[in-house]
C-alpha cells in the first residue's frame, strides 16, 4: 500500500490542532510556533500532492478508499482532481501566514480563570479548520464532504464569536455583544443550508444507494442511474442552497459582512479566503457532475444572481464606512464573479472560477491581513479615523495599495487574469450578462481607490502621526503573498495547466461545449 | 332418593382433577428482568434490616451488581443467539426474546446503570451536620421547611429507597418494551411509572416544586395508564384476546378459531380503531409526543436532576421499544390507518418542542423541550415502518440515551447557594470558569443538535434516511427544519458559556466524585464514538431489527 498522501495532509493539521491545544496554559508562545510549524509541514505535503499530481493522467488522483460506515453505504475515498489539487495547496499557503499575522491576537485578557487558554485554542481552531477544509476537497464521497461541510462550522464559530478586535469604539461588552452576534448569525445560516443539503444528501442516497462521487456521477454519465427531472431538481437545489449560502450568493450573503467585521482580521481571510471556497469548488464539483440537467435548467437565475451579486457587492462596498465591512462586500462581489464563471459553462469560465478562486483568496489575503495590521495599529475599524498613513508607514500604504490594486484586477496582477477569462466565457455565451458584470469591476476601482485615498493620502491626522511601519513579521506575511500575485498575474500559466484538464471533464459532464468564435462560426 | 341422587339433581360432578399444567417458564431467559427485580427485593430488605449506617455503601452495591449481572445476562442471550436465530416468545407467550428486546434492554440497563452513578453521587452539596448528602430529601415524608425536615436533616437521613425504586423501574422498563400482550404491557408500565412518580418528588432542594412535579406526573399518567388500560379492554373485545399474536391474526383477518362468546363485536373495526387509538396514546404520553406532552417540562424541572435524568433516558427508549412492538407487531395490517396520524404527531412534536424551546429561560426546561423534539424525529423513524426503520430507532434511542444522562449529569455539576443553579442566565461566561465542564456539554448540546461527528448525527440521518426510504420525504423536510430551529437554543446555551462576560456572583462548577465522572466520561465517550465509527453497533442494532411474532 502506497504512503496515504492525502489522508496526511488532512491529519497534520488535525493532529497539530490537538498537540497545540494541549500545551500548558503558561507556555503560549510554544503553542503559536507549533502551530507555525504544523502549518509549514502542511503546505509541504500540500506542494507534494501538487507535484505528484499529474494534469494528464486519471481525472481523481492519489486515491484511497476505505469503508467507513457500511450501513449508510458511506466510504472513505479521498482523491483528488486539478481543481482540488490546486484549492489544497491554496489553504495550505494561506494558513501559515493566517497564524503569523494573527501572532498577538488571541494573547489572553486578565479576565478568566488560570485554566482558560485563549492562545491555544486560537491556533487549534485555525488548525481544525484547515484539516476540515483540506479533507472536504479531498473527498470524493458525498457523505464524507458533508460531514466535514458542516462540522468546519464549529471551529469557525468559535473562531468568530470567540476573538475579535482589541480596540471598539463602543467598549468590550458592545464587542463582545456584537462579536456573539456575527458567530451566531453565521452558524444559522451556514446550518440552516447544510441541513437543508442533508435532506438532499438523503434524497439522493435514496435514488442512488450509494454515496460515491464517481460511481454516481459514472452512472448519471452512462443512463443507468436515471433521475425524474423534478427529483434531479430538488436534490441540485437542496445541494445549491446549502453552496450558494457558504459562497455566498446575493441575497444568501447577509452572515458574511458581519462575520468578517467582528472577526479579526486573520479570521475574516480565514472565512473568505478559506471556508467560503468549498462552497464555490462544491458548486463545480457536486451540482455539475452529479445533477448536469438541473444545473443547466437552474443556469439562467444562478447567473442573475450572481451579476447582482457582483454589482450590489460593489455597490455597497463604495458607501461603506468600515474598512472589514468593506472588504467583505467587495468579496461578495468577487462571488458573484466566480459563481459567473462557474455557470457560464464554457470552458474559460470555468478556468477563470477556478482561477479566480486562487487568486481572489491571495489578494483578499494580502488586502485583509494588511487592513488587520493597520487597524491594530489605530484602534479603529472606521475609514474616517485613517488620513495621511503613507508619509508616516510607507511600506505599509505601499503593500495595502498593492493588495487593493489586485483587488480591482488591475492587468499585471493576478485577478486580472481570472477576472478576463471569467468575462470572456460568458461574454461568448451570455453577452448581455458579461457587459452587466464587467461594470463590477469599474465599481470595483472606485471602492478601491477611494479607500486608498482616504486612508493613505492627505494630511497626517494626529491619531496615526506616531504610527510604526510594518514590522518584520508583518513583512514576512505580506510579502510572499504580492510576490505571488505579481507572479501569477503575469505567468498564471502553472495553475492553468493543472486546472484545464479537470474543467474539460466537468464541461463534459454536463454535455455543454464551448460556442464556436464568431469568426469561425461564420465560415 | 339418596342423598347423593338428590345432590346431582342440581349439581354436577366435575372431572376429576388429574393434574395441572404448571405454566412454562424459561428463567434462562427472563433472566435479565428477574435478576433486577430480585435485587430490587433485597434492597427493600436492606432498608428494612441493615443498619442506617451502612445502607448506601449496601444498596449502591446491589444495585450496581444487579444492574451489571442483568446487562452480562443481555449479553450472553444475544451471544446464545436468542435476539436472532433463536428469538422466540416465553413465559406463555408473555415475553417476547428477541432482538429489539435484548437490545433495548441492553440500553435500558447501561443507562441504568449510569444513572445509578449520578444517583449515588454525594460529593456536590456541601455536607450538612457533617453527613455527605446526595440529591434526594432527607426524609421524604417531613413537610418542606418543618422542624421534622430539620431534624431529619440534623440527624443525617439519606432517602436509600432510591435504589430499590430505581431497580423496580428498571424492571417494569425491561419488560415494557419486550412485552407480547397488552396486559403484560400494563403491568410493566404501572411498575416502572410508580417508582418514577415517587422519586420525582424526593428532591433535597426546591422540596414543593419536586413534590408538585411528582402530582401532575402521576395525575397525568394516571390518565393516560387509564386510557391504556380502557383501549386494552376495547382490543380485548375486537380481538378476543390480549395476546399480540391473536389481535395481528384478527387485524389481518386470517384468524382460525373465533370465540363463539365474542363472535357478535369480533373484528368490529371502530373497536379496534378506537382501541388501538388509547393505546398508542398512552404510550405516545410516556414518549412525550406532542401533544401529550403537557408533562415534561415541569416534571423535567422539578425531579431531582439525577432522576431526570434517568427518566429522559431510559423511559423513552422503553416506552419506543412498546411502541415499535405495537406498531409493528400487531398493527401494521392497519398501517393505513395509524400511519397518517403518527405523521401528524410526528410533525408537531418535531416543531413544537423546537420552537418552544427557544423561550426557554431554564436548563432544565430547556432539555425537556429538546426530548420533545427528539421524539418527533425518533417517531419519523418509526413511521418507515420497514426494518430500517426499526433499527434506526434503536441506534437512535442508544445515542440519545448517553447524551442526555451524560448531560444532566453535567447540570448537577453547576451550583450556586441555592443548589443547582439551572437558570440560563447563570451559565453565563462559564466557559471562561471551567473551560472542560464547559466543553464537555457543548459536546452534548452539539450531539443533541445533531452535528456531523457527534452520535447526534449519526442517530438522525439514520432515521431520516428509513424515513426517506420510507417514502416520508416531506416528514424529512419538515425535520431539517426543526433540527435547524433547535439549532439555534442549543447555539444560544453555547454563545452564553463561550461568548458571555462571567457574572462576578455566577455559580460554582462542584469537582464531583469518580461516580459523576464517570457518567459523564461514558456519555463523551460513546457520544464521540457513535459519531465517528458508528459501524458496528448499526449493524447491532440491525441484527436486532427483526420482531418475533
Amino acid at each position: 500500500m502506497s504512503f496515504p498522501l492525502l489522508t496526511a495532509t488532512a491529519a497534520l493539521p488535525a493532529v497539530g490542532a490537538i498537540a497545540t491545544a494541549a500545551v500548558p496554559a503558561a507556555r503560549r508562545t510554544a503553542a503559536k510556533w507549533l502551530a507555525l510549524v504544523v502549518s509549514l509541514a502542511t503546505l509541504v505535503l500540500a506542494v507534494v500532492v501538487l507535484v505528484r499530481f499529474d494534469p494528464d493522467g486519471a481525472r481523481y488522483q492519489l486515491t484511497e478508499s476505505h469503508p467507513w460506515i457500511a450501513d449508510f453505504g458511506v466510504r472513505y475515498d479521498l482523491g483528488v482532481d486539478g481543481i482540488a489539487a490546486v484549492l489544497i495547496a491554496l489553504t495550505a499557503l494561506l494558513i501559515p501566514f493566517i497564524v503569523l499575522a494573527g501572532w498577538h491576537d488571541a494573547d489572553p485578557l486578565e479576565t478568566g480563570s488560570k485554566r482558560w487558554r485563549p492562545t491555544q485554542g486560537f491556533f487549534a481552531l485555525i488548525l481544525a479548520v484547515e484539516a476540515m477544509v483540506i479533507i472536504s476537497f479531498e473527498s470524493t464521497d458525498v457523505f464524507l464532504f458533508y460531514i466535514f461541510f458542516e462540522a468546519m462550522l464549529i471551529p469557525m464559530y468559535f473562531l468568530i464569536g470567540g476573538f475579535g478586535d482589541r480596540a471598539h469604539e463602543h467598549g468590550e461588552e458592545a464587542a463582545s455583544t456584537q462579536r456573539s452576534y456575527a458567530a451566531v448569525k453565521f452558524l444559522l445560516y451556514n446550518l440552516v443550508g447544510g441541513l437543508i443539503m442533508l435532506a438532499a444528501v438523503i434524497g439522493l442516497y435514496v435514488v442512488a444507494g450509494n454515496f460515491s462521487l464517481t460511481e454516481i456521477a459514472q452512472a448519471r454519465a452512462n443512463g443507468s442511474l436515471h433521475m425524474a427531472t423534478s427529483t434531479e431538481r430538488w436534490l441540485f437545489l437542496g445541494f445549491f442552497f446549502a453552496f450558494a449560502v457558504k459562497a455566498p450568493l446575493w441575497p444568501l450573503h447577509t452572515w458574511l459582512p458581519n462575520a468578517m467585521q467582528e472577526s479579526t482580521a486573520p479570521v475574516a481571510v480565514l472565512i473568505t479566503a478559506v471556508v467560503d471556497k468549498v462552497g464555490t469548488f462544491a458548486m463545480l464539483r457536486y451540482c455539475l457532475q452529479l445533477f448536469p440537467e438541473a444545473s443547466k435548467w437552474a443556469t439562467p437565475v444562478i447567473l442573475v444572481l450572481a451579476v447582482i451579486g457582483i454589482i450590489y457587492g460593489a455597490l455597497l462596498a463604495v458607501g461603506q464606512r468600515d474598512i472589514k465591512r468593506l472588504v467583505a462586500y467587495a468579496s461578495i462581489s468577487h462571488f458573484g464573479f466566480i459563481i459567473l464563471g462557474i455557470f457560464a459553462m464554457t470552458s474559460q469560465g470555468q478556468s477563470g472560477a477556478t482561477l479566480y478562486m486562487v487568486n481572489h483568496g491571495i489578494s483578499t489575503a494580502a488586502l485583509m491581513l494588511v487592513a488587520g495590521f493597520l487597524i491594530s495599529r489605530r484602534g479603529s475599524r472606521l475609514i474616517a479615523d485613517y488620513g495621511g498613513v503613507q508619509k508616516v508607514a510607507p511600506v505599509l500604504a505601499g503593500t495595502f495599495l498593492i493588495g487593493g490594486l489586485a483587488t480591482l484586477s488591475l492587468p499585471g496582477l493576478a485577478p486580472f487574469v481570472s477576472e478576463f477569462l471569467v468575462l470572456v466565457g460568458t461574454f461568448t455565451r451570455y453577452p448581455a450578462i458579461g457587459i452587466v458584470a464587467t461594470f463590477g469591476i469599474v465599481l470595483a476601482a472606485l471602492y478601491t481607490l477611494v479607500l486608498y485615498q482616504r486612508t493613505m493620502t492627505g494630511p497626517v491626522k494626529p491619531e496615526v502621526s506616531a504610527m510604526p511601519d510594518l514590522r518584520a513579521r508583518e513583512l514576512v506575511v505580506v510579502a510572499p503573498l504580492i510576490v505571488l500575485l505579481i507572479f501569477l498575474g503575469v505567468y498564471p500559466k502553472p495553475v492553468t495547466d493543472i486546472v484545464n484538464p479537470a474543467v474539460k471533464q466537468t464541461m463534459s459532464d454536463v454535455h455543454k461545449t464551448d460556442p464556436k468564435p464568431e469568426a469561425e462560426a461564420a465560415k | 332418593m339418596s342423598a347423593a341422587a338428590v345432590h346431582s339433581l342440581w349439581t354436577t360432578a366435575a372431572d376429576p382433577i388429574t393434574k395441572i399444567d404448571a405454566p412454562k417458564i424459561e428463567y434462562g431467559q427472563l433472566s435479565p428482568t428477574l435478576i433486577v427485580v430480585g435485587a430490587a427485593i433485597v434492597g427493600v430488605l436492606i432498608e428494612a434490616f441493615v443498619p442506617r449506617k451502612s445502607r448506601y455503601y449496601a444498596q449502591v452495591f446491589v444495585s450496581a451488581v444487579a444492574l451489571c449481572a442483568g446487562f452480562a445476562a443481555v449479553v450472553a442471550l444475544a451471544a446464545d443467539g436468542y435476539g436472532t436465530t433463536k428469538a422466540h416468545i416465553a413465559a406463555m407467550g408473555a415475553i417476547a426474546v428477541d432482538g429489539p428486546s435484548l437490545f433495548l434492554q441492553g440500553t435500558i440497563l447501561l443507562a441504568g446503570l449510569v444513572g445509578l452513578f449520578t444517583f449515588a453521587e454525594r460529593r456536590l452539596d456541601p455536607a450538612a451536620h457533617g453527613n455527605r448528602v446526595d440529591s434526594f430529601a432527607a426524609q421524604a415524608a417531613s413537610v418542606p421547611g418543618s422542624d421534622s425536615e430539620q431534624a431529619a436533616v440534623k440527624a443525617g437521613f439519606t432517602t436509600t429507597e432510591v435504589f430499590p425504586l430505581l431497580l423496580f423501574a428498571v424492571a417494569g422498563m425491561l419488560v415494557f418494551p419486550s412485552a407480547n400482550d397488552l396486559l403484560t404491557l400494563f403491568v410493566a408500565l404501572e411498575v416502572f411509572s410508580l417508582p418514577l412518580y415517587l422519586m420525582c418528588a424526593l428532591a433535597r432542594r426546591k422540596r414543593l416544586m419536586s413534590q408538585e412535579a411528582a402530582v401532575k406526573y402521576f395525575l397525568l399518567g394516571a390518565f393516560a395508564s387509564a386510557f391504556t388500560l380502557f383501549g386494552i379492554a376495547l382490543l380485548y373485545g375486537y380481538a378476543g384476546s390480549v395476546s399480540y399474536a391473536t389481535i395481528a391474526q384478527v387485524v389481518d383477518g386470517t384468524v382460525t378459531n373465533v370465540d363463539p362468546a365474542l363472535a357478535g363485536t369480533m373484528g368490529n373495526d371502530s373497536l379496534l380503531l378506537i382501541g388501538a387509538a388509547m393505546v398508542v396514546m398512552g404510550l405516545l404520553f410516556k414518549v412525550g409526543a406532542v401533544p401529550f406532552h403537557m408533562w415534561t417540562p415541569d416534571v423535567y424541572q422539578g425531579a431531582p436532576t439525577p432522576v431526570t435524568g434517568f427518566m429522559a433516558a431510559a423511559t423513552k427508549v422503553a416506552a419506543f421499544g412498546a411502541l415499535l412492538r405495537l406498531l409493528y407487531v400487531v398493527l401494521p395490517g392497519m398501517r393505513w390507518d395509524w400511519r397518517p396520524v403518527m405523521w401528524g404527531v410526528s410533525i408537531i412534536t418535531m416543531l413544537g418542542g423546537a420552537i418552544v424551546a427557544i423561550t426557554q429561560t431554564d436548563i432544565k426546561r430547556l432539555l425537556a423541550y429538546s426530548s420533545i423534539a427528539h421524539a418527533g424525529f425518533i417517531l419519523a423513524g418509526v413511521i418507515a415502518t420497514s426494518k430500517d426503520g426499526v433499527s434506526s430507532v434503536l441506534f437512535y434511542l442508544a445515542a440519545y440515551s448517553f447524551v442526555t444522562i451524560g448531560a444532566f449529569a453535567v447540570v448537577t455539576l453547576v451550583r450556586d447557594a441555592g443548589g443547582e443553579a439551572t437558570h440560563l442566565s447563570k451559565w453565563a461566561g462559564l466557559g471562561r470558569r471551567s473551560p472542560l465542564v464547559a466543553a464537555v456539554f457543548a459536546v452534548f448540546l452539539l450531539a443533541f443538535a445533531g452535528i456531523p461527528l457527534t452520535s447526534g448525527f449519526a442517530g438522525k440521518f439514520a432515521v431520516f434516511k428509513a424515513a426517506a426510504e420510507g417514502g416520508a420525504v416531506p416528514l424529512v423536510v419538515i425535520g431539517v427544519i426543526s433540527s435547524a430551529i433547535a439549532a439555534f437554543f442549543y447555539i444560544r446555551v453555547i454563545v452564553l458559556m463561550f461568548f458571555s462576560e462571567p457574572r462576578p456572583e455566577g455559580p460554582t462548577v462542584a469537582v464531583p466524585s469518580p461516580l459523576t465522572m464517570a457518567a459523564i466520561g461514558l456519555g463523551v465517550a460513546v457520544t464521540l464514538v457513535l459519531g465517528v465509527a458508528p459501524q458496528y453497533f448499526l449493524d447491532l442494532a440491525n441484527q436486532a431489527g427483526v420482531f418475533v411474532r
